[in-house]
């Protein structure tokens, strides 16, 4: 087994015993419940401001299960093992990227479906929304992961990498919740898709390069 | 134990470690400096040291992980320096989730070993919490599955760090065992101890500022 | 002369005379610019007096992103050569450049109330401003949060090249967004017609601007080598 596949199997098997995708789930399902009550129940003000809501629960979700990423394994001595794998650690970090995307990721994505039913989103357009939102997820875990990276040695680092991920959130936010609103969905989506390789390629390169300063 | 590793199907490379002038520093201090020594295969080189003087920042340095502040870290006769070595530090590197029999393979994965898990198992005598999570085993059975990942995929030079911390005499006898196998067949012990481990050093390095 | 500042006993030579020698140049060109811009200059035909929160508004802009340019060069520097004095270049010019991003964003904004009619409007720029301002912040609580010095700037380092890579994709998706939101009614930003007597002040103002960052950069550096050096001079104390 490839240091890839066994990195995958490992931290999805972790973050599957670790509860698996349930806690970002209700997170997901809390923050944009909480849209509506907010906003009042108006049906026409929802369908306009609905699908770009579920997008910014969706980063949040994402964002939320970046912090420990790297931090445990820089706390337990994982990251000295993975340093010493003969597999560069940029292939290490996108399979726990990877791994991350799948556990997560996916599910946001296919939990958007009803969520954006419930905030008035037209039927037609919640499978578009689901594809765009599983793309958007992968370009928030890209660059989530440098966040995470350089942010493992950091005691109670949230807020920290909160600030440092969001701007780097921005433009798949703009052209994500473009395809959700339903404008532009051609070109927004394929630069949506771009952002998405961006971060998958990106992302492990300046993780890892930041991890080995943390593991110093 | 057996008196070779019996999980090895090809005759390991010949390892020799040059190093000349050392200087370390942790958080802009500095370790210590014009540290030099060099070690063969079938050396055991003992680190002592008191808490604090860079037993575990030398290891580290020469496992690649601290970049030294100066002076040189040589592997001569490594056909392929990423397969040079394996370093079993203070933390253990186990998920408390995982499973004994999960981490070995975890391990073959990312090592690219192919030594059979009961074989391992045996060695260090933990075959019966194989298929235990790591929370729920003892410190000793822990630092006994950390130390198997030595036994994972064959490297010709082994870097420990306080080995027999937390371990009973029959675990200390285990490591004693597995380091004499490794020497026997031309393989490098460097360890940091806290007190003398057992086999006789062929060389002892104080470390101090 | 990079290579030649590069030695840090050189730098303190050097710094101990450019640094007030910048910050009275950026006295002077403030000195000359300011009175220029506010009182002989002509207003705007359409903007009327207005317009000469432009001068205090572009040359901040401008020296905001170029200070964050700065500090991917001194970054990027500090990365591959692993050089201690680019690592603290780098540092000491964020808060400056943070510090005129946000003059930056209220000008814009106070600009913005008589002439859009709104304080704040998510105009592509504006909006741009506001992103680099938040990867500012980031930048120094990253520096602020690491202990271990070292390590601090390298990851400060990454960071800092990271959001200049964001930044521009950045910029084009919220140009993108905007063109798509841009309510009709709105005038496009800016709007003024610069003429040649609006050039002058602007230009005189943006120097200053320049030599400010460029004395209160230095300033920043030399503050953060003599507490390195009381530092490493108090460990030093307590070993022995």
């Amino acid at each position: 087994m490839s240091a890839f596949a066994a990195t995958f199997r490992r931290e999805l098997a972790l973050m599957w015993a670790g509860g698996g995708a349930i806690a970002p789930l209700g997170y997901f399902f809390g923050a944009t419940m909480l849209v509506p009550l907010a906003m009042g129940p108006d049906r026409a003000l929802l369908e306009t401001a609905g699908p770009p809501l579920v997008w910014i629960a969706a980063a949040l979700s994402v964002l939320a299960m970046l912090e420990r990423l790297f931090q445990a394994d820089l706390e337990d001595g994982s990251l000295d093992q993975m340093l010493l794998s003969p597999a560069p650690l940029e292939v290490i970090a996108s399979a726990k990227g990877a791994a991350l995307w799948v556990a997560i990721g996916l599910p946001i994505a296919l939990a958007g479906a009803p969520v954006a039913i419930a905030l008035q989103a037209p039927v037609e357009r919640v499978p578009l929304i689901v594809a765009s939102l599983a793309l958007g997820t992968a370009a928030f875990v890209g660059v989530g992961l440098i966040g995470a990276a350089l942010t493992a040695s950091v005691k109670r680092a949230g807020v920290l990498l909160a600030l440092i991920v969001l701007p780097l959130f921005a433009p798949p936010i703009i052209f994500g919740a473009s395809v959700a609103s339903g404008e532009e969905v051609f070109a927004a989506f394929s630069i949506l898709g771009g952002c998405a390789l961006a971060g998958a390629a990106l992302g492990p390169i300046a993780a890892a390069a930041a991890l080995r300063l943390q593991a110093e | 134990m057996s008196a070779r590793g019996p999980f090895r199907d090809k005759p390991q490379d010949k390892v020799l470690i040059r190093v000349e002038a050392l200087a370390l520093s942790r958080g802009g201090r500095v370790l210590f400096e014009n540290l030099s020594f060099a070690a063969a295969p079938g050396d055991y080189v003992e680190v002592q040291g008191s808490n604090g003087s860079g037993k575990t920042s030398l290891l580290r340095a020469v496992a690649g992980l601290l970049r030294p502040r100066g002076g040189v870290i040589a592997f001569e006769g490594a056909e392929e320096p990423s397969l040079a070595l394996h370093y079993v530090g203070h933390a253990n590197g186990l998920k408390r989730e995982a499973s004994a029999r999960e981490h070995l393979r975890y391990w073959t994965g990312l090592f690219g070993g192919s030594a059979s898990e009961d074989d391992v198992a045996q060695t260090l005598e933990i075959g019966r919490v194989m298929d235990l999570p790591v929370r729920v085993l003892s410190q000793g059975q822990a630092r006994r599955l950390a130390l198997s990942r030595l036994l994972i995929a064959p490297r010709p030079v082994w870097l420990l760090d306080e080995p027999v911390a937390a371990l009973d005499d029959a675990g200390k006898a285990a490591v004693n065992g597995m380091i004499a196998s490794h020497r026997a067949t031309g393989g490098l012990v460097i360890a940091a101890v806290h007190e003398a481990l057992g086999p006789a050093p062929t060389k002892t390095l104080q470390v101090r500022r | 002369m990079f290579a030649f500042l590069a030695n840090p006993a050189r730098f303190m030579a050097f710094s101990a005379w450019a640094a007030p020698v910048l910050f009275a140049g950026a006295l002077i060109l403030f000195a000359t610019g300011i009175p220029w811009a506010l009182f002989y200059s002509p207003p705007d035909y359409q903007m009327g007096d207005t317009v000469r929160i432009m001068y205090v508004h572009v040359p901040a802009a401008w020296w905001s992103m170029g200070a964050y340019a700065f500090m991917a060069g001194a970054s990027f520097v500090g990365l591959v050569w692993r050089h201690v004095l680019a690592d603290v270049a780098a540092r000491a010019a964020a808060p400056v450049g943070a510090v005129f991003a946000a003059i930056c964003l209220v000008t814009g904004s106070l600009w913005g109330a008589p002439t859009w009619g709104t304080w704040w409007e998510w105009d592509g720029r504006m909006t741009s401003m506001l992103v680099l301002f938040i990867t500012y912040l980031g930048y120094i609580a990253l520096w602020n949060s690491v202990e271990d010095e070292e390590r601090a700037a390298r990851l400060a380092a990454i960071l800092c090249l990271v959001g200049a890579i964001n930044l521009p994709i950045v910029k084009f998706s919220v140009d993108w967004w905007s063109t798509l939101h841009q309510p009709a009614s709105i005038m496009r930003s800016g709007g003024a017609a610069i003429n040649g007597e609006m050039l002058g002040p602007l230009l005189t103002l943006g120097g200053a601007y320049l030599l400010l960052f460029g004395a209160l950069t230095l300033m920043n550096m030399r503050s953060a080598i003599f507490r390195r050096r009381v530092e490493s001079a108090e460990l030093r104390r307590a070993q022995s």
